[in-house]
């Protein structure tokens, strides 16, 4: 039995994304787990995260999970979720500044401040609500699922990944930013598709059904 | 762009949904699985349940619903009342919440508010501000609005203006705020605190207390300039679903996820 591996390093939400998989993995077995022995034997593997990147990444390094997942990478499909997605990139802004992953190139940046000019709408941050994600080219990912559908978002930092050929989907908060990001087998995405409903759960299940390859 | 909120408050005692008047008069209002689920079928953006009880001892209640309901919709999840360490953020976290609500506690202990962002994301804290006019005002004083703490009960002495800037400054993600002259009285929001707020915030507010009508909410982001409307009373006693209410609120121009 195929088996998809959630990387438990205590930072929030598991519960509901370990169900919202369960809900979609059919046959497929979910493991919580931050062991490296236990995850090593998934199929594939999915890096929530909500918090900070500086704390997350602490996290990662005292579970030895920062050369796991390195190598786990080359193997099998992964899917980071919000700040698992953000740890893909090289480095993050948030928190004075700290070196993530390294999977796929690029920077997590912040949200600009508010914009000054009087009469315009302040721009809120973090950005949190409902937004829509157009997608920047077709993906076994996107399979089933209708452009610019709408996606669940709480995030304060946005990833940049150098090049565009790695974004997958986008959305505009202040301007359009990488919603969605790929490499090869490695997956992305900034908001959270298990609060986003319907369209959040064929992703899941596209994830937990995905070879792997673009 | 982003999408502006509807999203539907369910206030818990051990177990089940209530609704008070201004504060008081807590009468039984369902069962929050099923509540949670119809408003989610009906197109809620998210919910908020507020434990009222917020005692120790009933604390696994409140866990077992959180999970039951998190189990059961696929859209956030704000949970409030007796939040008052990161072991209470954690639980709630790990029960299925997204996001906490903290309000005693952040007035007891400002500095919670940073840890616990610092530990889990400011995206996950929510400062809750239950806020009442401070009659007592000289001819020609702007208006004000004082704190209050324990379910209303206690004043605090703190400016809700500057508190919600404080509070901000401190890590806040979002701001909750509700009138508590205008909680459970159908009057309208108090568009002039929520307003007063949005303008000296950079972050979300949520606006809360004394929805009686369609207009109303929509009162709530013109005037008010909030980013999310939160009822109570006219989606659990059906005068509206929030789906009309959605509609309604597209229809004065407000963008709606549809």
């Amino acid at each position: 039995m195929e088996i998809i591996g959630v990387i438990d390093y205590g930072m929030g939400n598991l519960h509901s994304l370990a169900k919202s998989l369960e809900r979609v993995a059919g046959e497929r077995r979910i493991e919580i787990s931050s062991d490296i022995e236990r995850l090593g034997k998934c199929d594939r593997l999915v890096l929530p995260g909500v918090g900070g990147v500086r704390g997350c990444m602490d996290e990662l390094k005292r579970l030895e999970l920062i050369d796991f997942l390195r190598t786990a990478a080359r193997r099998v499909p992964l899917l980071g979720v919000c700040l698992g997605m953000q740890v893909l990139l090289d480095h993050s802004e948030e928190n004075g500044g700290v070196p993530a992953l390294g999977l796929i190139p690029g920077e997590v940046l912040r949200f600009p401040d508010p914009p000054p000019e009087p009469g315009t709408e302040r721009l809120k941050v973090p950005h949190m609500g409902w937004n829509r994600v157009k997608q920047s080219r077709p993906h076994p990912l996107w399979a089933g699922i209708e452009d610019n559908s709408w996606y669940y978002f709480v995030h304060s930092f946005y990833a940049a990944p150098q090049n565009p050929a790695h974004t997958l989907g986008e959305s505009e908060y202040s301007h359009h930013f990488a919603a969605a990001i790929a490499r090869d087998n490695i997956v992305g995405v900034q908001f959270h598709p298990e609060k986003s409903q319907a369209a959040g759960l064929r992703l899941l299940a596209n994830f937990a059904s995905w070879n792997g390859e673009a | 762009m982003l999408a502006k909120r509807v999203i539907p408050c369910l206030d818990i005692d051990q177990g089940r949904v209530v609704k008070g008047v201004k504060f008081q008069e807590i009468r039984d209002a369902g069962d929050p699985v099923e509540v949670a689920r119809r408003y989610d079928l009906q197109g809620a953006d998210e919910l908020v349940f507020l434990d009222i009880t917020a005692s120790h001892e009933a604390r696994p209640t409140l866990f077992k619903t959180v999970e039951a309901v998190a189990r059961e919709i696929y859209i956030p999840l704000t949970v409030g009342g007796g939040v008052r360490t990161n072991a209470d953020v954690r639980a709630l976290l790990s029960a299925g919440a997204d996001k906490v609500a903290i309000n005693t506690s952040a007035v007891q202990n400002p500095d919670f508010v940073t840890a616990a962002g610092s530990r889990y994301g400011v995206q996950c804290i929510v400062v809750a501000i239950d806020a009442k006019r401070v009659k007592t005002r000289k001819k020609g004083e702007a208006l004000r609005w004082e704190v209050f703490t324990h379910g209303g009960r206690k004043a605090t002495g703190l400016d809700a203006v500057e508190w919600a800037a404080k509070m901000v400054e401190k890590g806040a993600g979002e701001l909750l705020v509700t009138s508590m002259d205008r909680d459970g009285t159908k009057a309208g929001y108090d568009v002039e605190l929520l307003r007063a707020i949005s303008d000296a915030v950079t972050v979300p507010v949520v606006a809360s207390g004394g929805v009686g009508t369609l207009e109303h909410l929509y009162e709530g982001f013109s005037a008010g300039g909030a980013d999310a409307v939160l009822a109570a009373s006219i989606f659990h006693n059906g005068t509206y679903t929030v789906g009309e209410a959605k509609q309604y609120l597209a229809g004065r121009g407000v963008r709606m996820r549809m």
